[in-house]
């Protein structure tokens, strides 16, 4: 037996994990076939360590989801590899790639991979009759999601409607939905970029290399630092440049940013992350940056 | 972010949890904004966006609003619709807010953000004092049993920083306060818009020597707040490996409501009435000496008992009753009114059941408090008393002893929509 609480105080960090545990037991008790969008990045690791906490020593009593956009990081996928050996767990992958040769999304070459995610995604949630998707995002991360519930209800056509959310209350949720709808979870609602990482640096777990500074071919493009890629090639006068770099969220390669850092442990990323002065998302996100309601459009959509 | 979390201590930080409330216009979201921006809690494309899309509109000032008023109907109206929940952290202690909207529409979503809340924080626009909405989400506050409140008299530059009219909404509140349930009470003159007693003293109130909200914020005590005494585990989920390594495990998951379990200790499983030990709690791949709210937790017991999700955990000599009749008071959160006899679904702890509405009983007034006895129906986001009779037994606590075995929550059996917020006076 460990340690004896004299003051029977639970620290902040310890009362967000018993939080998100209370949500994903909750989950799989009510839905008939819930399922984890997993992205690799940060976030969807700290949810699948979250989920192993909440069923230990059983295993997940459901399956992952990942989006295939064609365009990840071999890191990412990497470390998603090893997180599926070890945990025993199912995954189902959605391929953008096939949903666009299939006629599921259209793609007219203008519109960015991380658009043509949603379609594959709610596609992949209607033909495997997912119930309940628990998604990575955070309340702090942009003003759009500070505004949503733990329990997002999506109708038939996947969308969000923000001017009609159930109310939530207490601990008690609500996971009543007619056939065809489904419900987004948010299990990390309230925990913040700082805290995600104090987690990581707590449990000692893995997360993509790509996230600790290294040196990295880069293109500046639109104030972003992009990483050369199959996917990334310079145009016009751009160069390309040697730095070091490490990557604050993980999406696809066109999208994401680096940003120039020497951070190489979870502690030096802290304290690089306590003094930031712009959002993770403003500074490495091209998807975000579209207008001010980028991101309250893509929910409505369908958006994790 | 300008004050840094560098330390390890970050997530050893405890938490706050508070909730805006008072009518339209009060001035809740700048209040918030201002919080976020002294605090350097913001960052630099974000108050970037919002200096820009001031100006854009035409603005004097930068329409700190706009921080927390994230969706496009919001900054299209100027107004908060639904709960907003920002984060931030100073080096003692890390802040949830729920910052809600004042609008009587959207009350459902003030009771949304101010029921997990430790805090709430009542606006009041100072040329205005008192209006039927802050009176109405005081009640509110007071029903959910928040058990701190500030009183924040704003705009407190549009009355030239008047110490009588300070006084005189003071002293109007306190009497409304009286008839109500506010154990703990701050009341503080600020300005939203000019930061004035926000974080840093306002050398314009010469006469008020009271705490900035922001140091009440950080000091107020709130450890108190839980029931350590009567042990309460409603059981969520029952986690059988069924693996080699793990073979005969059997463990019922869940988050501690109330009181503290150590292993050893004789329970009760309800509503069956079996009794057994507990012979082990774990969390994750370790074992503890002691769970306590609110950690979530595996406990097994040393007898093969019957226990499934819904069940409730407790000591032999301290255990609720279960009961099918409930006496509660409810807020009602639809156009459709509540009526006797209505058939609804009730979700209590981990357990569903159907409820049939035997009688109302009252409507409360949140003006005068006046109960209404008369009347036949709860109307949207009225507060009445009502007696329910379930289908299956409850296993509950007045509200007023535990606010997790004493609430519930009411659906719609059509529609699947949350339309009732309730919290147990009497279980017989
Ligand atoms: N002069 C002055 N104006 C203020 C002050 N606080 C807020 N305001 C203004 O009052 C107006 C309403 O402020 P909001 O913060 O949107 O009010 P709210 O309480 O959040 O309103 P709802 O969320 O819609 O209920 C805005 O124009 C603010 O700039 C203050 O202390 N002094
Ligand atoms: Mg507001």
């Amino acid at each position: 037996m460990t340690t004896t609480h004299a003051d029977y105080q639970l620290s902040q960090l310890d009362q967000l994990e018993a939080e998100s545990i209370h949500i994903f037991r909750e989950v799989a008790a009510e839905f008939e076939k819930p399922v984890l969008m997993f992205s690799g990045g940060k976030d969807s690791i700290v949810m699948l360590r979250l989920a192993e906490k909440a069923f230990y020593p059983a295993k997940l009593p459901f399956p992952l989801l990942q989006v295939d956009t064609g365009l990840d990081f071999d890191e990412v996928l990497s470390t998603r590899d090893n997180w599926v050996d070890r945990l025993g767990a199912r995954i189902h992958i959605a391929s953008v790639d096939d949903a666009i040769a299939n006629g599921v999304v259209i793609d007219d070459g203008k519109t960015s991979r991380n658009r043509h995610q949603i379609g594959t995604l709610l596609n992949a949630i209607e033909e495997n009759g997912f119930t309940a998707a628990f998604g990575g995002g955070r309340r702090d991360e942009e003003k759009a999601r500070a505004k949503e519930r733990v329990y997002s209800h999506r109708d038939e056509f996947g969308q969000w409607d923000p001017k009609m959310q159930r109310p939530e209350l207490w601990s008690l949720y609500n996971g009543r939905i007619h056939a065809g709808e489904h419900m987004r979870i948010f299990p990390l609602s309230n925990w913040t970029e700082l805290d995600i990482w104090h987690y990581i640096d707590r449990e000692q777990i893995e997360i993509p290399s790509i996230y600790f500074a290294h040196e990295r071919q880069v293109i500046l493009r639109d104030g972003m630092w992009l990483s050369l890629s199959d996917a990334v090639q310079p145009v016009g006068n751009e160069q390309v440049e040697t730095k070091m770099v490490r990557f604050r969220t993980v999406g696809d390669k066109s999208q994401t940013g680096c940003v120039e850092s020497t951070a190489s442990t979870t502690a030096e990323i802290i304290d690089e992350i306590a003094i930031a002065r712009v959002t993770e998302r403003g500074a490495t996100r091209g998807d975000d940056r579209f207008s001010e309601a980028a991101m309250e459009d893509r929910k409505k959509e369908g958006y994790f | 972010m300008g004050t840094p979390q560098t330390s390890s201590d970050h997530g050893q930080m405890d938490l706050l949890r508070f909730a805006t409330a008072g009518s339209v216009d009060d001035g809740k979201s700048t209040l918030i904004g201002r919080l976020l921006l002294d605090s350097k809690s913001i960052f630099e494309d974000q108050l970037e966006a919002v200096e820009a899309s001031s100006v854009s509109k035409g603005y004097d000032y930068t329409d700190l609003a706009l921080l927390t008023d994230g969706l496009r109907s919001e900054r299209e109206q100027g107004i908060t619709i639904d709960v907003a929940y920002r984060y931030f952290a100073t080096p003692s202690r890390k802040f949830i807010i729920a910052d809600t909207p004042g609008h009587i529409q959207y009350t459902r979503n003030m009771v949304t953000g101010a029921s997990t809340a430790d805090l709430g924080l009542v606006l009041v626009d100072a040329r205005q004092g008192l209006t039927e909405q802050s009176r109405r989400h005081a009640v509110l506050l007071s029903l959910l049993r928040v058990p701190h409140l500030v009183l924040a008299v704003n705009k407190m530059d549009l009355v030239d920083w008047s110490e009588e009219v300070y006084d005189k909404i003071h002293k109007e509140f306190t009497t409304f306060a009286t008839k109500l349930n506010i154990p703990d009470l701050e009341v503080i003159p600020i300005s939203a818009l000019q930061g004035d007693n926000v974080v840093t003293r306002s050398e314009n109130t010469p006469w008020y020597s009271g705490p900035t909200l922001m140091h009440h914020l950080e000091n107020v005590h709130v450890a108190s707040d839980r029931d350590l005494v009567d042990v309460r585990f409603p059981v969520q989920f029952v986690v059988r490996p069924k693996s080699d390594e793990f073979h005969d495990y059997r463990g019922y998951a869940g988050q501690v409501a109330g009181g503290v379990l150590k292993p050893g200790d004789e329970v009760v499983v309800l509503p069956s009435g079996m009794t057994s030990k507990i012979q082990g709690i774990d969390l994750f791949d370790q074992e503890v000496a002691e769970a306590f709210p609110p950690m979530s937790v595996t406990v097994r017991l040393e007898d093969d008992v019957d226990v499934s999700r819904g069940d409730m955990i407790a000591r032999v000599n301290n255990a609720p009753k279960p009961s099918q009749d409930i006496d509660a008071m409810v807020c009602w959160m639809t156009n459709e009114p509540l009526k006797p006899r209505q058939k609804l679904q009730i979700k209590h702890t981990t357990r569903t059941a159907r409820a049939m509405v035997k009688d109302i009983q009252y409507r409360l007034d949140v003006n005068s408090l006046h109960r209404d006895q008369d009347t036949k129906e709860l109307g949207l986001n009225e507060i009445g008393r009502i007696q329910l009779r379930t289908t299956v037994p409850l296993l509950c606590d007045p509200y007023s002893k535990n606010r997790t075995t004493g609430s519930f929550i009411l659906i719609d059996e059509a529609t699947g929509v949350t339309v009732g917020a309730g919290m147990i006076n009497n279980a017989s």
